[in-house]
């Protein structure tokens, strides 16, 4: 076990659980902003699908992976559409559109996958940015200054969205008509306007998400490539209380022993790889279930708002 | 509404029902002119596109085609990602009625449903793998099964890593320890170990046949520990293909050429060519046997071949060093 | 008049009935294009599926056979949902309740079968029981987020599943002949279901799904504790004011969940795979989530939902085969169909209220 403390191995965690990160970080982030104004979009998953397709074609069609990352968000965009349109005018049960939305990004991504590529292929994706002086702090330096710029967004729309959330009039906004929308709109606040943009800026952040793994990551797309993880970046949004520096601490605890496990088996400790494997999802149960102080959901969250109700 | 709702399903079932007892004839296809087209239909676990278990069958499948003279001699049909049994025992049984020639299951799992789809339909031809049970003890004789010796190309792609390493550490990373990885990952470990006593071989498994992410960081966790050499098994390790490419390492393949993903890091790969097993068996229905034989991929048989990566120079001793492996796994004296 | 009220009340019920369904046109009208798009023909491809899931005795009994997992898991979606908890470890569940059911069958395989098999039923049962229990008891005790916690669940019953497929539990057979398949032994015969039409799958688990839809429905509206357990999903502030233990009742909810998600786990192995293998779950968990919503949530609902869902997946299939079009199709379809048809139930809402206003 000793060896499972050296200095090699603790900044190997670090920097893999910081790749392993982004993509959590993107989607759950933005799925907070959905579920703060009410709306529970279990469909990330597939919006991340279809964001790491259209930015990896776009990215290898035009030689440009920032092209790549805006068809992402774009892609994000009309999905987070899509379920805005059946979720909140259409005032659908909103698990089973979120399931609806899974299922077509997964079925049209691999569509367009075998129509349009047809092969694994690989791409050249966003390349590293070596922070100048800090990362050249011993040790931690290149861990954590000499990522892709993908990487370093994902961390800094943490603050973003916290400041943004609870110190901006909008953010208020937000929070207000996912707690009680009737009263926001006797305030005057366009309920439905709001919830709008909250779902689709979600669905921009899911499409970078998986953008980042295909573009940036990763860099190459293979149908069903994102393998759960967009529902496991809704679950980090109840991790997170649905504050972006809780989603953080989950998104990190997930990775980080997501990577030690990987360590465990590379190191030849001898437990079950299965075992292994299962420690970040158990961790993040027992983390929230003793470690945390839990938080009120939003009182209107899954709740379709109509006017005039109550 | 609650109630209203689920009289309108029974409302749309009976509809449903009514249609397609009025509608039969249409979706029926006409009966076939006899022809001598031989059609050969496969249902797969993964896509044509893994890059690994099921695209070097598909691939094979093409192979003979264009071999035999094209979609007027063969005519191929499939239908992939079918992971979940009863889909795949269904699409099984389906193209068995439609008078398929051959039908292959190209999937472990699906053995038992083969079991009891292939008594009702004695003409056709069944073929499953990886497996070496063709049901015979059973009664059933139109059943013919494959597997690969994934352990051999293993063993080679060991040997080679093991001479190439300078570090003397080579990581592997699989889906879960069970079936073709296992049996892949071992050949390699013990190649490794056998080539160059006192190489340090790592292993990781992620769990999953599709987590491309976990995969690549598995790759990172290996490089970290001082591997330069890297292997790994399923659809997933295109991720970590990537990795190996961006840290300079190299990357051995297996079930399927993965030179294409990346050029400068895939050293060599193990490929499965599945063509002489199904060339046999399509001479084998043609005459009139329609199963009974376990088929098994090896170097002996051609079935498995080190593609090397012509744009990556391997050193002469090396590649001498895997042939020779190669011929004591063939005349027995190496047992990977 | 009487007579003309009540033709009125008649057609606009019907109406409403039916308003969900112009959606699934407009969904099938885009699947049309992509198919078209890809060199099918749409008209043969649908042909293709409504033969395929309803056009004959394979079909029907396919479809049926699809149906029976959906229903059981639908049930237990119902029962959660009813008591105001989402239930998304349905995966989870049915992966133990198969893995419980598997290990008392295989290790008492010299039991007379009419004890056997019943036991095996309600080990798979009482398994998934528990796994769905789990976030049950977390959120009871500790506030633990049910959706966060039945997700990572499903993620753990997958390894779990690994570990034992591949160690404890691998079939003797794959050792032997060197193959190590991840998968079990076959279960003996006495556990296995009696096939209700010779020649294909469908089994007497068909049956047993359709007598626990009936019963659902009496224990949710019949009995004291299915009262209480509505009464918590309808206003928890209500309940816990008229003393209820809400906290109790949910995670009640829960497990009951998961023991009916356990026992579609158990009956799939029992009546279909007869060996517990990787992949048993995949989907339906899910989908049975989509089939208790099309039913509205109610137990009786199910069934026809399950029915229809379940020909949607066979029929599906089913077409992919004829028209030979990428399977990824499908689920895109299927996307679609299940978005258009949630989406426009907000029609027959509309007209129920009006008419609720307007007399």
């Amino acid at each position: 076990m000793d060896e499972l403390f050296k200095l090699p191995v603790l900044l190997g965690i670090l920097y893999s659980g910081i790749r392993l990160a982004t993509p959590y970080l993107f989607a759950a982030v933005g799925e907070t902003f959905a579920q703060r104004s009410g709306v529970l979009n279990l469909g990330v998953e597939g919006i991340m699908l279809m964001g790491a397709y259209s930015g990896f074609y776009v990215g290898m069609k035009s030689g440009n992976v920032w092209l790549g990352l805006l068809a992402a968000a774009l892609v994000g965009i009309l999905m987070g559409l899509l379920m805005s349109v059946i979720s909140i005018t259409m005032q659908a049960e909103q698990g089973i559109s979120g399931i609806g939305l899974h299922l077509f990004g997964l079925g049209l991504s691999s569509l367009l996958f075998k129509t349009t590529l047809g092969s694994v292929e690989s791409i050249n994706g966003f390349k590293p940015v070596r922070i100048p002086i800090l990362a050249d702090i011993p040790y931690v330096g290149e861990v954590l200054f000499n990522h892709n710029l993908l990487v370093y967004a994902a961390f800094l729309l943490v603050p973003l969205s916290a400041w943004f959330l609870s110190k901006t009039t909008f953010g208020l906004k937000i929070r207000a008509v996912g707690q009680n929308p009737q009263a926001a709109d006797t305030l005057g606040v366009n309920v439905i306007a709001v919830r709008y943009f909250c779902v689709c800026l979600g669905g921009m952040l899911a499409g970078i998400a998986g953008a980042s793994l295909s573009i940036a990551l990763i860099n190459l797309f293979q149908e069903n490539m994102t393998n759960g993880m967009g529902f496991i970046a809704v679950a980090l949004v109840y991790f997170g209380g649905w504050k972006p520096y809780g989603v953080l601490a989950g998104a990190l605890l997930f990775s980080f022993v997501n990577a030690f496990q990987l360590w465990v088996q590379v190191l030849g400790i001898k437990i079950p790889s299965d075992f292994a494997i299962m420690m970040p999802y158990v961790l993040t149960i027992l983390a929230l279930a003793f470690a945390t102080k839990r938080a009120q959901q939003p009182a209107a969250l899954t709740k379709p708002f109509e006017r005039g109700e109550n | 509404m609650k109630s209203t709702l689920s009289r309108m399903l029974a409302l749309v079932m009976l509809v449903a029902i009514l249609a397609a007892g009025c509608a039969p004839a249409a979706a029926t296809p006409a009966p076939e002119a006899v022809s001598t087209v031989f059609k050969v239909a496969i249902v797969m676990p993964s896509s044509i596109t893994d890059m690994a278990f099921s695209q070097s069958m598909f691939e094979g499948l093409k192979k003979v085609q264009a071999e035999m003279g094209g979609e007027s001699a063969m005519e191929i049909a499939y239908s992939e990602n079918l992971f979940k049994v009863p889909d795949a025992a269904a699409a099984i049984r389906d193209y068995a009625d439609k008078g398929y020639n051959l039908v292959i299951a190209h999937g472990s799992q699906y053995g038992t449903s083969l079991e009891q789809v292939a008594p009702d339909f004695p003409n056709t031809a069944f073929a499953w793998g990886t497996s070496v049970d063709t049901f015979q003890a059973s009664g059933i004789n139109n059943v013919f099964a494959y597997q690969a010796e994934a352990q051999q190309g293993g063993y080679v792609l060991g040997t080679i890593a093991a001479l190439m390493s300078k570090t003397g550490i080579i990581g592997e990373t699989g889906p879960v320890d069970a079936g073709d990885a296992k049996l892949y990952i071992e050949g390699f470990q013990k190649g490794a170990e056998a080539a160059k006593p006192g190489t340090t071989v790592s292993v990781t498994y992620t769990g999953s046949f599709s987590d491309v992410s976990l995969m690549a960081t598995a790759a990172e966790t290996h490089i970290a520990a001082g591997a330069d050499m890297l292997t790994g098994s399923s659809q997933s390790v295109v991720g970590a293909i990537g990795v190996a490419k961006d840290k300079g390492v190299y990357w051995f393949g297996t079930q399927w050429d993965q030179t294409s993903l990346a050029p400068e890091a895939v050293l060599a790969s193990q490929v499965y060519d599945w063509s002489g097993i199904i060339k046999d068996m399509i001479d084998s229905v043609q005459k009139g046997v329609m199963g009974g034989k376990a088929y098994t991929l090896t170097f002996k048989n051609g079935g498995l071949v080190i593609s090397y990566n012509s744009a990556i120079t391997v050193p002469a001793e090396v590649k001498a060093a895997a042939d020779a492996a190669i011929a004591g796994i063939n005349d027995g004296t190496i047992v990977p | 008049m009487a007579d003309r009220a009540g033709v009125k009340r008649v057609v606009n019920r019907t109406v409403e009935a039916l308003l969900p369904l112009l959606a699934v046109p407009v969904a099938f009208l885009i699947g049309a294009v992509m198919l078209a798009a890809l060199g099918a023909n749409p008209l043969e491809a649908y042909g293709a599926m409504l033969q395929g899931a309803f056009g004959d005795k394979s079909g029907i009994t396919q479809t049926l056979v699809k149906a029976t997992p959906l229903l059981l898991v639908g049930l237990g979606v119902c029962i959660a949902f009813r008591g105001g908890v989402i239930n998304i470890g349905g995966e989870g569940q049915i992966i133990i309740g198969a893995l419980g059911a598997t290990a008392l069958s295989i290790g008492f395989r010299d039991m007379p079968g009419w004890f056997l098999l019943p036991m095996s039923l309600i080990i798979g049962a009482l398994a998934g029981a528990v796994w769905g229990g789990i976030p049950g008891v977390l959120k009871a005790k500790l506030g633990v987020n049910e959706i966060l916690s039945t997700v990572m669940m499903n993620a753990i019953a997958v390894q779990f599943s690994n570990y034992l497929l591949r160690g404890p539990m691998i079939d003797p057979k794959e050792i032997e002949q060197g193959t190590r398949i991840a998968q079990s032994a076959l279960l003996p015969k006495s556990v296995w279901l009696t096939r209700l039409v010779p020649q294909t799958l469908l089994h007497s688990g068909a049956i047993l799904a359709l007598i626990l839809a009936v019963l659902v429905y009496i224990f949710l509206w019949r009995t004291t504790i299915g009262y209480r357990i509505r009464a918590v999903g309808l206003n928890r502030d209500a309940a816990r004011y008229a003393g209820i233990r809400v906290p109790f009742y949910q995670a009640l909810a829960l497990i009951l969940g998961g023991g009916f998600a356990g026992l579609a786990g158990a009956v799939e192995v029992m009546g279909v795979q007869h060996r517990m293998m990787e992949n048993l779950a995949s989907g339906y968990g899910f989908s049975g989530i989509v089939a208790a919503l099309f039913g509205s949530l109610h137990p009786l609902g199910s069934i026809p939902a399950s029915v229809l869902f379940g020909g949607l997946l066979v029929g599906a299939d089913k077409m992919q085969r004829a028209v030979q079009v990428p399977s990824s199709l499908i689920d895109a379809l299927l996307g679609l169909v299940v978005l258009f048809v949630v989406g426009s139930q907000i029609w027959s809402r509309w007209r129920a209220r009006r008419r609720e206003t307007h007399g």
